[in-house]
């Protein structure tokens, strides 16, 4: 190892040349710009009035009951999800089936549309001139521009997250474990519980706080069919921008922050998560 | 076949079939079938009216910068982060992640709010007569903030991974850094780098939080594709909404084959070595 360093051109580790310095200060540098100011413009301008004016805005009805129903959907989406993710990765690693591959990147679809498309798509389901729509309407069900409709959304756009996080995990663990534990008489959900799940707990936590930050961070998919009603179907975001284009900057400010906050928190957890899966394995 | 030792598979198969069917097709299945409706003709009438192409410009043309930013900036990230060890590396890179935590929308409002005549950045660029927010730089910046992971996150575990013994090799056979850069590096970063593109370039297609605070949003001019068709769906005009959505999920179908063809030929690459 050492051997191979000591003829290191000038990108190796050891070596300060002024390309290497270069391409880190400038590199570096701007994307600590480009990453870090947006973040800083939201806390400056959330505190700019005192931290007073901080909280009452944080707890301003509207804003509190978005905070609420956006922690509410969080609450539903995540766990049905992790079910979702936990059942695809279990089937796409430890077993082989026709179609095994085709079904992993199918998994990852929602991702690759447009949230706009997705809130479209729901719209054309269960609204009024959607598929089900007459059927709904006969039954007396409404389902768009209320908060299960926010709900549904959110479960189509973050599906992917727990199942991506966890493929990787599992299928670098491998299935000798499982097979000893089954064939000493496990069943499976035995078998998942006490052989499985602690090898790929950390993967596990950092895939479901992925899935809680595009959760309450969701905004074009929800703002289709949430029909915003202020104080009944607005979720966070959807009330930041109500207040940011009410010239509410302070208001807008105040919850962009908590949202900003949340996003802090979820890459801490992440980066600390992933180190420690990639240390246990 | 010890493959088949591990129970389970009928449950977790079952489902995930039934859960992406009613969570994922049937939706999808649901608008394909709403621009069925619409026939041929009308379809295309819609999809290429004027306002509807000048959208599609808008999106592309600034999804192309904003990748090809990304390519050149998410490369150097990538090599820094991969290679170097200095002060705050682990802090930035964790940071890079920042944009897929971040909600888009709260990305929108910061970004316009940097960018205004008289904001952070805004009130050194105007005197310069460079006009970013309301205007199609804007448009590319929100593009570029939202998908700039991609590309590091594609490059950087190749760049991990690539054995160094050819270029010692390189060296020793008396290659210049760049030549070893070109001829050996870049070569093998290739599919990594141009899958990382093709998934930012779909990210900017579909990206509507954090443009359309940005955008100005003036039709014919700073309107996006995914703006349009919620205008569309606020003005009750479905069948409008429809014919943009399919156009928006060809382009997403499209991307995606894209993507995961790189992945294949970039994974048997990998695996050839």
């Amino acid at each position: 190892m050492s051997g191979g360093q000591q003829i290191a051109p000038d990108w190796r580790p050891n070596e300060r040349s002024l390309a290497r310095r270069l391409m880190i200060v400038g590199g570096g540098g701007f994307a600590a710009l480009f990453l870090g100011l947006p973040v800083a413009v939201i806390f400056t301008l959330a505190l700019d009035s005192g931290l007073g004016t901080y909280i009452a805005k944080v707890t301003e009805p509207a804003t509190l009951h978005a905070i609420y129903l956006t922690v509410l959907t969080s609450f539903v989406v995540v766990p049905i999800n992790i079910g979702f993710g936990i059942c695809a990765a279990w089937a796409i690693t430890k077993h082989d089936f026709f179609g095994r591959r085709l079904l992993g990147t199918l998994i990852d679809l929602p991702l690759s549309f447009s949230p706009v498309v997705a809130g479209v798509a729901y719209l054309f389901l269960y609204g009024a001139q959607g598929l089900l729509g007459p059927f709904l309407m006969a039954h007396d069900i409404q389902i768009m521009f209320t908060v299960p409709a926010i709900f549904l959304v959110s479960l189509f756009v973050t599906s992917p997250f727990v199942a991506r996080a966890l493929i990787p995990a599992m299928q670098s663990e491998g299935n000798t474990d499982e097979e000893a534990a089954t064939s000493l008489g496990a069943t499976g959900l035995q078998t998942f519980l006490r052989v499985s799940l602690p090898n790929i707990k950390w993967a596990l936590l950092y895939g479901a706080v992925l899935c809680n930050a595009r959760v309450m961070g969701e905004f074009g998919a929800v703002s289709v069919v949430s029909g915003k009603v202020r104080g009944q179907t607005n979720t966070l975001p959807l009330q930041v921008e109500l207040m940011f284009n009410d010239f509410n900057t302070a208001g807008a400010f105040a919850a962009a922050s908590t949202l900003t906050l949340l996003a802090l928190v979820t890459l801490a957890i992440k980066t600390f998560a992933e180190s420690r899966q990639a240390r246990e394995r | 076949m010890g493959r088949r030792a591990v129970p389970g598979l009928g449950f977790t198969l079952g489902t995930t079939l039934v859960y992406l069917t009613l969570i994922a097709f049937l939706p999808i299945a649901a608008l394909l079938l709403k621009a069925a409706d619409l026939g041929w003709a009308e379809f295309l009438t819609i999809a290429t009216s004027r306002r509807a192409v000048a959208t599609y410009r808008v999106t592309i043309l600034c999804a192309l910068y904003a990748t090809l930013f990304n390519a050149v900036f998410g490369l150097l990230l990538a090599w820094i982060l991969a290679r170097y060890d200095f002060w705050g590396r682990r802090i930035l890179d964790a940071l890079v992640d920042l944009p897929f935590a971040l909600p888009t929308a709260v990305a929108g409002v910061a970004l316009v709010t940097l960018f205004v005549p008289n904001g952070w950045l805004g009130q050194w660029l105007e005197p310069m007569g460079i006009k970013v927010a309301f205007a199609l730089p804007g448009i590319v910046i929100a593009m570029a903030f939202t998908s700039l992971p991609f590309v590091v996150r594609s490059v950087q575990p190749v760049l991990m991974e690539l054995s160094r013994d050819v270029e010692d090799a390189g060296m020793l056979l008396g290659a210049r850094d760049s030549q070893i850069f070109r001829r050996i590096i870049l070569p093998e970063l290739v599919p990594a780098l141009l899958s990382g593109c093709a998934l930012a370039f779909g990210r900017s297609l579909g990206e509507f939080g954090a443009v359309i605070f940005i955008a100005g949003n003036i039709p014919l001019k700073t309107e996006i594709v995914s703006l349009l068709t919620i205008i569309r769906i606020e003005e009750f005009e479905y069948s409008s909404a429809a014919a943009l959505a399919v156009v928006m999920l060809a382009a997403a179908f499209i991307i995606f084959f894209v993507t995961n063809s790189l992945q294949i030929w970039y994974g048997r690459r990998a695996g050839a070595q």
